[in-house]
């Protein structure tokens, strides 16, 4: 095959120059600051390799797709995998009905165990009740703190959401505030309802609740901004996810308001503008503790036959504080995303 | 329905100064009801009432202030709610516009950061993206013949999971990273995302875009051929083509128009954010193809407006945020924002339903 014929260089001459041209082009438009070479290629927790057989585990949550939360969360059960020799089959749907689904193929795939999240609890009961009678063993995280053990479940990982929302009405008296806004992302979930009710509980300013559209971020900039303009008496805003509370702090700033702005859960720009001081703190339920304490303790139960928090008390994985004194230990960690 | 807003005779003449006494159809009706006719009318006297109530109930929008925030939310989605009556008008609909925003957001963010260019260049291939998506769209409607319901249904499933699974792939997180320290986000903040002076009042610069687009529309769907062309393609395809309508050029440049649209509002929310979540967007196309119809634009095409749909965007935002500053009982935001938007509908409906009927 002769491929010098002169007409097909005279082809590919200009297509080479092109790319060239474009390489060189793009070359010249390259970012002398920030972007992916700036950040630091870090590895994450690991902690050798368990040498027991290899088990299969199901975590099965409510998780909407696209949150940073429940991402941390997948992260520390991945982790926990990886250590333990587990092979981890994830899965989430947040519609109960679609969730139970889910947790019935796990069933039906003799898995060695079960991490299940009870955001609706009467909805996940029969289904629970089938992997018991499987004699698959069952663990909850991250919600259903109160009702984990009527529905048979071994332990459970996560924070009691009115205890977190009493912690952050607590500290909202220490801080001396007088009038908050609690703001809703989802309309009807339980757990963000609870949050701010503990809130309401031991604040002893006032606490209003606002909703807003959580899947589309400049409208919830104006409905903070139209909150804070329409009651000046507000001098603290309590978001319940941390995407939710920067932009809480640019709706601060167009309403000319001097709110201060607090959240529940973390993640790696909040930690920055914890220290920065445009936030002033967050409640942190440790989401990468939970995804990691469920896979870690179905391995433990299996290969020892432990009990976390002896089977019958949840062990609690907030709520921990994170503000200016502490942001810096908690910084590197939320930058690789599993804080 | 006036002339301006028919199908047939917009195929050959430019329809807006044709109007003569001694056209047939309106020669014999007063200037009023001919106004009333008119497509936006309706949704008009709607935002004036919504506008009205809320002057009256909730005193904090008589502030400068609010209104520029009530109509900073109304330009989010009225800019996209443009391109997507346009599309309407032609006869189309796009259920991908909502997570079609993201995914341009997320394409500029990705790209600059991972590959650290300035992020200029993400914006230039976000818009290529963009209107890759909105070609796809048009060319699977004209090729197949299939609903654009179906095809659309599809890429906002594909979309939704691309979206998710390239984020985490590229960024092992769900969210992108931040790019406000990188080259060139200074300048395109200031273009996608500023804000300026009014007396005394922030404005946000998406109004300007808002009413500069709205008014570009109008022009182009009552002035061009390109605009009987949409009036011809959403009215009666077979017939348009017929008098030599290019209809798979105009159909695919209409979805590639609402790409364009997506391309915009991406850009302002990832220059205002910072950072993109992935998992967002959804349900934001039911609200942009709401306020089109809203607007007077009907679900079968061949008939609407470009200005309608201002006003049914400003409606949205009005409500949205007037519940606010009225100060109700949250619980009811969603039932209070339903009832609303459906009581400046039925207005819509009477009041054209009334000057056709004479």
């Amino acid at each position: 095959m002769d491929s010098s014929s002169p007409s097909r260089s005279r082809r590919i001459a200009p297509v080479v120059a092109m790319a060239a041209a474009v390489a060189l082009t793009l070359a010249g438009c390259s970012s002398s600051s920030g972007g992916k070479k700036s950040e630091e290629s870090a590895d994450g927790a690991s902690a050798g390799k368990a040498s027991t057989p290899q088990m299969t585990v199901a975590l099965v949550t409510h998780q909407s797709p696209g949150d940073t939360f429940w991402d941390i969360v997948r992260k520390g059960a991945e982790a926990a995998a990886a250590k333990d020799n587990v092979k981890l089959v994830y899965s989430a749907d947040p519609n109960a009905g679609n969730q139970a689904t889910l947790i019935q193929n796990a069933i039906d795939q003799k898995v060695d165990g079960i991490a299940v999240t009870l955001a609706k609890p009467d909805a996940l009961k029969d289904v629970v009740a089938k992997a018991k009678a499987a004699k698959i063993p069952v663990v909850g995280l991250n919600s259903g703190v109160s009702e984990w053990k009527n529905l048979g479940l071994m332990e459970f990982f996560g924070q009691d959401e009115t205890v977190a929302g009493e912690a952050l009405g607590n500290r909202l008296n220490s801080e001396g505030a007088k009038k908050a806004v609690c703001v809703i992302q989802e309309q009807g979930n339980i757990g963000l309802t609870q949050r701010c009710a503990g809130v309401k509980k031991t604040f002893s300013g006032t606490t209003e609740t606002l909703y807003v559209n959580g899947t589309d971020m400049p409208s919830v900039k104006s409905t903070i901004t139209a909150k804070l303009s329409q009651d000046k008496a507000i001098d603290y805003v309590v978001t319940l996810g941390a995407p939710f509370a920067l932009t809480a702090v640019q709706s601060a700033s167009d309403a000319g308001s001097k709110a201060k702005i607090a959240t529940f859960d973390l993640n790696k720009d909040l930690t920055s503008a914890i220290s920065k001081g445009t936030i002033q703190f967050a409640v942190d339920q440790q989401p990468y503790l939970q995804g990691y304490l469920a896979i870690d303790s179905l391995w433990l139960y299996k290969n020892n036959g432990n009990y976390m928090g002896g089977g019958e008390q949840p062990v609690l994985t907030g709520p921990a504080f994170v503000d200016k004194s502490n942001v810096d230990a908690v910084a590197s960690f939320a930058a690789k995303g599993t804080r | 329905m006036s002339m301006t807003q028919h199908a047939e005779p917009a195929v050959t003449t430019p329809p807006a100064p044709g109007r003569k006494d001694s056209d047939g159809r309106t020669a014999r009706r007063s200037l009023a009801i001919r106004l009333l006719a008119r497509p936006e009318v309706g949704v008009f006297l709607g935002a004036v009432a919504v506008y009205v109530f809320f002057l009256i109930t909730a005193p904090p929008v008589r502030d400068g202030s609010s209104m520029a925030n009530i109509l900073y939310q109304s330009s989010t989605i009225g800019i996209m709610a443009l391109p997507v009556a346009l599309l309407m008008i032609g006869g189309e609909f796009d259920l991908s516009a909502g997570v079609a925003v993201i995914t341009s957001a997320l394409t500029a963010s990705m790209l600059s950061y991972q590959l650290t260019m300035n992020v200029w260049v993400g914006v230039v291939v976000a818009l290529l993206v963009s209107l890759a998506v909105g070609f796809f769209n048009g060319w699977m409607v004209v090729k197949t013949g299939l609903p654009s319901f179906l095809i659309t249904l599809g890429t906002f499933l594909i979309l939704q999971g691309v979206n998710l699974a390239v984020t985490k792939l590229v960024t092992t997180n769900v969210a992108t990273d931040d790019i406000s320290d990188m080259d060139g986000f200074g300048q395109a903040r200031k273009v996608f995302a500023s804000s300026f002076d009014v007396g005394g009042v922030q404005v946000k610069i998406t109004i300007v875009y808002w009413l500069v687009f709205a008014a570009i529309a109008t022009w182009v769907l009552l002035r061009t051929k390109y605009g009987n062309w949409i009036f011809a393609v959403g009215g009666n395809k077979e017939s348009a083509r017929a008098v030599g309508v290019p209809v798979a050029f105009t159909k695919i440049s209409l979805f590639m128009l609402v790409g364009f649209g997506a391309w915009f509002v991406g850009m302002h929310q990832l220059f205002t954010f910072n950072t993109v979540q992935s998992g967002e967007g959804v349900g934001q196309e039911l609200i942009y193809i709401s306020a089109a119809v809203i607007g007077g634009c009907l679900l079968t095409g061949g008939a609407g407006s470009a200005i309608g749909p201002v006003f049914g965007a400003f409606m949205f935002g009005m409500v949205q945020q007037g519940i606010v500053y009225a100060g109700w009982n949250p619980d009811w935001f969603k039932a209070f924002l339903g009832v609303m938007l459906l009581g400046a509908v039925l207005i819509n409906l009477w009041v054209s339903r009334t000057a056709t009927r004479r």
